[in-house]
């Protein structure tokens, strides 16, 4: 069942060597790992050449502080004429969690990049408005990241 | 409700109970609600208003999408932190009485979210008359909360209800979104005003509770 | 936001120019047509709406957070609260991407269960969505008409999980508790009041003229447009794109049930009105093929160190408490991995990214929810309207603020 997403990492690596770092295949799910410096080129190339039209999520996730890289994001892909999914994977370390921006290729990456770095802290270079999205704007620090408390850090008091 | 105030406080009180209990009637027979809601309870508020629970048979004929007009406020839903502002602006521009009910666990204590993000309790930004429990609580819950409110205000004395001092409730402004005037001239004006006034003091407009008739 | 405050002309351009002026209006967050608390900052050029700017964020709940310190179990709960007009099927995601890290295989009976109730629940959230989108538009008999069906369906869910919006019915591994005495009675009876009931709204809606000219023309949004906009569901299929995850990328059983997928080419409020309408329908023939199948059996997958044994075993045998103990209190490993369950719910495809090293309690649970990515295609779609007819287009999005701001 993962052939054909297979073939398409093949067709990735035949356009350019250095786009593919690694590969993960488990449970029926193909997962690409992509240097964070090619992630604009490939997601192209997919969108124009294989048919990867639509992008159905973009999330980040935080490993943990004493991982190092310590941030990832996951792009994950649909074709709407052929049904596959895939996922492109950009590991990022905490001094310098930056990537590029994808909404020129794909406007919903538009508000999912917003919320990735309102929540923690990812920061994409060249996105329109890169403001918070879901917690109030005078919020200090980004709440998904593991060493974020769950209860935050005052009593809510309107002073 | 200023005349009803003058005329009552100038009256001794064995002339005022017969009073009350009219004036409470008619307040009690006619509570129309503003429109709060914000998640799942507002769901079941809605099918407390639609034709199985007729909440309208109990007075509350229209809910009313302005807070000028409405006497009750039902706070149905979690109320997070960016949103805590804007509940006390509506509670703030409600003309006196009002009321208010703290539908759901959520709107009560927090109920199944205690974190960063939700308000521990709507009643640490309000005063609140009656809590609803429940995840979210039956229609008929509800029915029942309006009616437990029925019999609180037939209880009421006309003189406790005293308006909110215009001035003291234009001045208070919280630190945080400002949803009206952020972004335009307005808020331009504002932040020369309250760079000149100093406004620092903690947030709190003394509720009806404190201000009693002696004072 | 600050390059907003050139754009303002100062009062003497106002006086100047009378007609020539743009008002900022903020519509919300306290606001009976948007659906809950959703603040829309709209520039306006007299009653046409040259730009908005969506502002969300006033129900937030930090879900998401929340789910890392649950164990996997505990989490169903919560899920609920996040799409509460489909709380089955925000359930059903949950549960399956963790049944996908898992690895279980799911009984029959369990299957066609899920795929019955989750229907009806697609029935009665379509039901909220009309009630509510002809009440703004101003036809509110609609509103009372739709809600009574939708407190049939609610009593058949709470009858069946004890819970009328917040059922939690679904474990990994099945079902909470089976179905009790007498609900496919009560089911086949609602089952056969609803074409009446559908043929009636056809009557009071869909005929009218008043409807049509309000909704047709309003919101457009092109075919390319709204792929690249990421919109899905019936937004998606109102804009001729021919994309059901029940057909495409089936779960559930879903491929075996003879359905169509409406899809309609206006792309506008009016396409999107149809497709739900029809899509009802479809719900309908789908509900009535599940009850044909339902057929005795297990309940719960074959786990017993994921999924909790019955009352009276656990009552009777040494072992089945000792699993039923540690299932509570510590909770079940899930093997590492990583997961994205895409499932076709009432308002598009609800997609849960799942993560999980190891232990009971998962690692990164993401959900992207589907109203989310429709009301970042709102500015797009309502530029160049007016006012009355963004109300229009935020009730044809359907959308629902808790699965927006999580």
């Amino acid at each position: 069942m993962t052939e054909k997403l297979h073939g398409y990492v093949e067709k990735l690596k035949q356009e350019n060597a250095d786009w593919v770092t690694d590969i993960k295949d488990e449970l029926g799910e193909v997962t690409v790992i992509i240097p964070r410096a090619g992630i604009v080129d490939v997601c192209r190339f997919l969108r124009n050449s294989e048919g990867f039209d639509l992008l159905s999520d973009l999330c980040g996730a935080d490993r943990g502080p004493e991982e190092e890289p310590r941030f990832e994001v996951n792009y994950h892909l649909f074709s709407t004429t052929h049904h596959d999914r895939l996922r492109l994977k950009v590991l990022l370390s905490e001094d310098d969690p930056t990537v590029s921006t994808v909404t020129s290729l794909w406007r919903t990456a538009d508000w999912h990049e917003r919320e990735t770095y309102d929540l923690l802290g990812v920061k994409f270079e060249g996105h329109p408005d890169l403001r918070r999205i879901l917690l109030p704007s005078d919020f200090d620090g980004h709440a998904l990241r593991k060493d974020y408390p769950l209860r935050g850090y005052e009593p809510y008091s309107m002073n | 409700m200023g005349l009803e105030n003058t005329v009552f406080e100038s009256l001794p009180d064995i002339l005022t109970v017969r009073l009350d209990a009219v004036v409470n009637w008619a307040r009690k027979s006619s509570l129309w609600p503003a429109t709060f809601g914000l998640a799942c309870c507002a769901i079941e508020m809605m099918n407390t208003v639609s034709a199985r629970n007729d909440l309208s048979r109990f007075g509350a004929e229209t809910f009313r999408a302005s807070p000028r007009q409405a006497d009750v406020m039902i706070v149905s839903g979690r109320v997070s932190r960016k949103m805590a502002p804007v509940l006390r602006r509506i509670y703030d521009q409600m003309p006196e009485p009002k009321w208010v009910i703290s539908m759901g666990a959520c709107a009560t204590s927090g109920g199944v979210f205690d974190n960063y993000a939700i308000v521990q309790g709507v009643d640490k930004i309000v005063p609140v008359d009656i809590y609803v429990p429940g995840c979210p609580p039956r229609p008929e819950m509800l029915v029942h909360a309006i009616m437990m409110l029925q019999q609180k205000i037939m209880k009421e004395s006309v003189k406790d209800r005293q308006d909110t001092f215009e001035p003291e409730s234009r001045e208070s402004k919280v630190p945080g979104t400002l949803p009206v005037t952020e972004g335009t001239a307005l808020e331009r004006e504002t932040e020369i005003e309250v760079a000149q006034h100093q406004i620092s003091r903690p947030y709190t407009i003394p509720s009806r509770h404190e201000k009693r008739r002696s004072s | 936001m600050s390059t907003a405050l050139k754009d303002i002309p100062s009062q003497f351009e106002v006086m100047d120019k009378p007609l020539e002026s743009q008002m900022t209006l903020s519509m919300g967050p306290q606001h009976p047509s948007t659906h809950g608390v959703l603040r829309l900052d709209l520039r306006l050029d007299g009653e046409l709406v040259v730009k908005t700017i969506p502002d969300i964020g006033y129900l937030h709940t930090g879900m998401e957070k929340l789910f890392e310190y649950k164990k996997y179990q505990q989490g169903i709960v919560i899920t609920d609260r996040m799409d509460y007009l489909n709380p089955l099927g925000n359930n059903l995601a949950y549960v399956m991407a963790a049944e996908k890290l898992l690895q279980l295989e799911i009984p029959q009976r369990a299957q066609v269960i899920r795929v019955l109730t989750c229907e009806l629940q697609r029935i009665a959230s379509h039901l909220v969505w009309l009630g509510t989108h002809a009440l703004d538009i101003g036809a509110m008999s609609v509103f009372f008409y739709c809600f009574r069906h939708r407190e049939k369906i609610l009593n058949l869910i709470e009858a069946a999980s004890g819970g009328r919006m917040t059922p939690s019915y679904f474990r990994i591994g099945g079902l909470m508790m089976d179905l009790p005495a007498g609900f496919e009675r009560r089911c086949k009876q609602f089952l056969d009041d609803f074409p009446e009931a559908l043929s009636t709204f056809e009557t009071l809606v869909t005929g009218n003229t008043i409807w049509q000219s309000r909704t047709q023309g309003v919101g457009v949004m092109e075919r390319d447009e709204a792929i690249s906009w990421g919109l899905t569901g019936p937004c998606l299929r109102g804009s001729g794109v021919d994309l059901d995850l029940r057909r495409d990328n089936p779960y559930t059983g879903y491929e075996t049930y003879d359905f169509e997928i409406p899809v309609e080419t206006d792309c506008d409020v009016w396409a999107r009105f149809k497709v739900r309408m029809r899509e009802m329908y479809e719900s309908y023939k789908i509900c009535r093929q599940a009850l044909e199948r339902l057929k005795p059996g297990p309940i719960k997958a074959d786990a017993p160190k994921v999924v909790l044994p019955d009352r009276d075993d656990m009552r009777k045998h040494m072992d089945s408490l000792i699993h039923h103990f540690l299932i509570v209190a510590e909770g079940f490993n899930v093997p590492p991995g990583e997961v994205y369950m895409p499932i076709e719910a009432s308002k598009g495809e609800l997609g849960v990214y799942m993560k999980s090293n190891g232990g009971p309690k998962p690692e990164r649970v993401h959900f992207r929810g589907p109203s989310f990515v429709n009301l970042s295609a709102l500015p797009a779609m309502v530029e160049g309207e007016m006012i009355a007819d963004v109300v229009a287009i935020i009730g044809s999005l359907d959308i629902v603020l808790g699965e927006i701001d999580r």
